[in-house]
């Protein structure tokens, strides 16, 4: 057992993959020869072949109009947008075809579409996006935004082997910067479970993604105050883990959620419905939310940091919901 | 030692105060009268002191919360940490028992120092509730809250909320649920008459009691709120102090029928005098000289002369007051206050002069007692500070009348037909129609002016 970085459990879990089942493909912009971008698909060329492993023109929509084909005829394709922010370029692809195909033509498609996402990286905003809710308001897709180099190793293989179209969102801060050791050999983490990071008994920090960090960063300085935070980590936000939102509401009767997409159509508003529609009478305080703000990603470090959630805001937040 | 911090009582008709700011942390040390908090109630702000010497233990109640007068606030571990452990009770147990012991059978020396130690909470923090619920304010709760109070039978209205603005917290309604099954005979008193009137009325009073009625009547806006947000705005929620400000303003426009008159007054004598005498006095005197003094000596003097505007209304009688306490308003960064002279009559002009000065330095520093800002009979306002010609302002009730003074300046004014340049004063008289009629206030503002244009009093 190694120590390995997320972007090397995501490269572990392809490896793996398409080792496993001859039919899972690999397909993008310059991820053969160049090794991807971020070096996340480097010697899968070398060893897998051109066949397998394809280099393909700038065209987003063409990327995924093939995966989409390729799924059609049996194979299980593994398609990268360089940065998920392109995945605008191919939106009808995913949103009527990828979508749909089983459901109006009982074709599934068994693919993954992932890709580096988010901020805190001074990307700016055509670089940092966070667009997953584009396509949790998607019925007929998946959609997965693990943390941990665990998780994204076990989230990616449970997404190959899926018979449905699943989006796989790549957090590129947290590429290098997230190490665990884990277990050698063939694991899953099953899609649609969150996970609890920290029990706490105050109240409850809903978190995924780099978010989920910065929430437990902000729950340790919480705990020194004398607030006991749980942090849970939604792993996957479509379809997403009902039971385990409520039954944590239930213990702590207080929620606070974190996201770093932006605020208004965030995944925030969906779990507070949730939670109003399955556990009113457990809610002991407002839900509250720490969010990016409702402007493109800025590109001045100043202006990001102020954009995005950080511990301090969450702390803030978790303060006054745990004081009322 | 522990000792108790309370929430003191600023004066005879304030039953609650408003934690605005803590001055010292748990953990803090600090020495017996060193500043630990800063309070609002309805009177005044200030800072209060430390009962002890020791470290700051535990802070109760939080900044921005109202409570009741005598609720512990604090604890302070007053002279050091030995006194927790255990054996030291029974070791200064001997020490209070004897002074009780006429009073009541000592308690039995291990629990003496337990026995001794305040335990305010059932009570007090019964009455308050009852208090709430008598008033009929909403009951502030949470989903889970009312959902346990149902299941438990519990009535929310006696239940004490320690949350964010008095909310019953989900710690309170489970507290209660344990007092509840320990307790079963629990039977809390009626709250009839449980309620504590905002003021101790001492006659038949026209004026309606504080509380909602008044605050509605303040807080009402003129038109939908929404209407009130557009653009760009900050939304500031009103201090203590503001918040009283209005309440009282509003009330005083209601009940007294305002009415304004204007005088010019001559105040080149003064100030050719004050010019004069300004270094000495400040020098033999030890305090600033300004022209107030010479407004409240005036003011003074023309109220001996027409009592019936130092007075108070009180239903279909008319108090009048027999002596002259001349409230002084001072504009602060975080509002204004009107602190008073008491028995102005009996001051000469540079015991005035001092009481003013001292007055408003306080005020600024918030030192001021709650006595200090009471038992006005009439005031005294100075836009003209701030620039402006004259003011009309508003009356400082229970007073009947208020005095505006403009700015000084030199205007020219025609004397015996010939133009002189003058140091003029627009004096404005606000006074309530239903006690003062324009003869008298026109008279009186006559002697006001005559006394200033023709100074005669010595100032030293």
């Amino acid at each position: 057992m190694a120590e390995i970085t997320m972007l090397e459990g995501i490269r572990q879990a392809l490896f793996e993959e398409m080792d496993r089942d001859p039919a899972v493909v690999a397909l993008g912009e310059d991820i053969g020869v160049f090794g991807g971008a971020f070096k996340v698909t480097e010697g899968l060329l070398a060893r897998f072949g051109p066949e397998r492993v394809i280099d393909t023109p700038i065209s987003e929509t063409a990327i995924v109009g093939a995966a989409c084909g390729m799924s059609y005829l049996g194979l299980r394709p593994v398609a990268e947008m360089q940065f998920i922010d392109f995945i605008a370029c191919c939106f009808n692809q995913v949103t009527n075809f990828l979508a749909k195909s089983h459901y109006r033509w009982g074709a599934p498609v068994p693919l993954v579409l992932r890709g580096p996402s988010g901020g805190s990286v001074h990307g700016g905003p055509f670089h940092s996006a966070n667009p997953e809710m584009y396509f949790v308001h998607t019925p007929g897709l998946k959609v997965v935004y693990p943390s941990t180099a665990y998780d994204a190793k076990g989230l990616l293989k449970s997404a190959i082997r899926d018979n449905n179209p699943v989006l796989f969102f790549e957090h590129k801060f947290l590429y290098r910067r997230i190490k665990e050791e884990i277990p050698s050999g063939d694991y899953t983490v099953p899609i649609g479970k969150a996970v609890i990071r920290r029990q706490g008994n105050d109240l409850t920090i809903i978190s995924y993604a780099a978010a989920a960090h910065t929430s437990l960063e902000a729950a340790e300085q919480l705990g020194r105050e004398g607030i006991d935070a749980e942090v849970m980590d939604l792993r996957t936000l479509l379809p997403l883990d009902r039971e385990s939102i409520l039954a944590s509401l239930k213990k702590t009767n207080k929620l606070l959620i974190v996201h770093e997409d932006t605020r208004t159509g965030g995944i925030a508003g969906e779990i507070a419905a949730i939670v109003c529609e399955g556990a009113f009478e457990d809610l002991d305080g407002p839900i509250l939310r720490v969010t990016a703000l409702d402007t493109p990603v800025p590109y001045s470090p100043p202006l990001e940091h102020r954009f995005l959630p950080n511990a301090e805001k969450i702390v803030a937040a978790a303060r006054a919901l745990a004081k009322y | 030692m522990a000792v108790d911090v309370v929430m003191p009582q600023m004066g005879e008709s304030i039953f609650e105060g408003t934690i605005t700011k803590w001055l010292k942390k748990p953990g803090d040390k600090i020495e017996r009268d060193e500043p630990l908090f800063e309070i609002s109630t309805d009177k005044v702000d200030a800072e209060i002191p430390s009962p002890a010497a020791g470290v700051l233990k535990e802070v109760k109640v939080n900044e921005g919360q109202t409570v009741p007068v005598q609720t512990v606030v604090a604890t302070i571990e007053a002279g050091g940490a030995a006194a927790q452990t255990a054996p030291s009770p029974a070791k200064q147990a001997p020490a209070p028992v004897p002074a009780q012991a006429k009073a009541e059978p000592p308690p039995s020396s291990a629990s003496a120092p337990a026995a001794r130690m305040p335990s305010p909470p059932p009570g007090a923090a019964a009455e308050q509730a009852h208090a709430r619920a008598a008033s009929g304010e909403k009951i502030r709760s949470s989903p889970l809250v009312r959902r346990i109070a149902r299941e438990h039978n519990i009535d929310l209205a006696q239940v004490p909320g320690t949350g964010a603005g008095g909310r019953v917290s989900k710690r309170d309604i489970l507290e209660a649920v344990e007092g509840t099954t320990a307790r079963p005979t629990q039977t809390p008193a009626p709250p009839v008459g449980g309620a504590i009137p905002f003021r101790a009325p001492t006659g038949p009073s026209p004026l309606p009691p504080g509380g909602a009625a008044q605050s509605t009547a303040a807080f009402e806006t003129a038109v939908p709120r929404e209407k009130l947000y557009f653009g760009h705005y900050e939304v500031q929620p009103m201090s203590v102090m503001r918040q009283k400000i209005a309440e009282h303003m509003v009330l005083s426009k209601r009940v007294s029928p305002h009415v304004y008159s204007v005088d010019e007054v001559d105040l080149t004598g003064i100030a050719a005098l004050r010019a004069k005498t300004k270094e000495k006095f400040e020098q033999a005197a030890g305090t600033k000289l300004t022209f107030m003094p010479f407004f409240v000596r005036a003011a003074v003097e023309a109220l001996r002369a027409f009592p019936t505007v130092n007075a108070s209304v009180d239903g279909t009688n008319v108090v009048l007051h027999k002596e002259a306490n001349i409230g002084i308003a001072v504009a602060l960064d975080w509002g204004l206050i009107v602190p008073v002279i008491k028995n102005a009559e009996e001051k000469n002009f540079l015991g005035t002069a001092r009481a003013i000065n001292d007055l408003a330095e306080r005020a600024r520093a918030k030192k001021l007692k709650p006595e200090e800002v009471a038992e006005s009979t009439f005031s005294i306002t100075n836009p003209g500070v701030f620039g402006g010609l004259f003011g009309l302002p508003i009356i400082n009730q229970p007073n009947v009348a208020i005095l505006g003074l403009g700015t000084i300046e030199k205007r020219p004014v025609v004397i015996d037909d010939a133009i002189a340049i003058r140091s003029m004063v627009y004096l404005t008289l606000s006074y309530d129609h239903r006690v003062v009629d324009g003869a008298t206030a026109h008279q009186f503002m006559g002697r006001l002016k005559h006394s200033l244009e023709n100074w005669s009093e010595s100032i030293l």
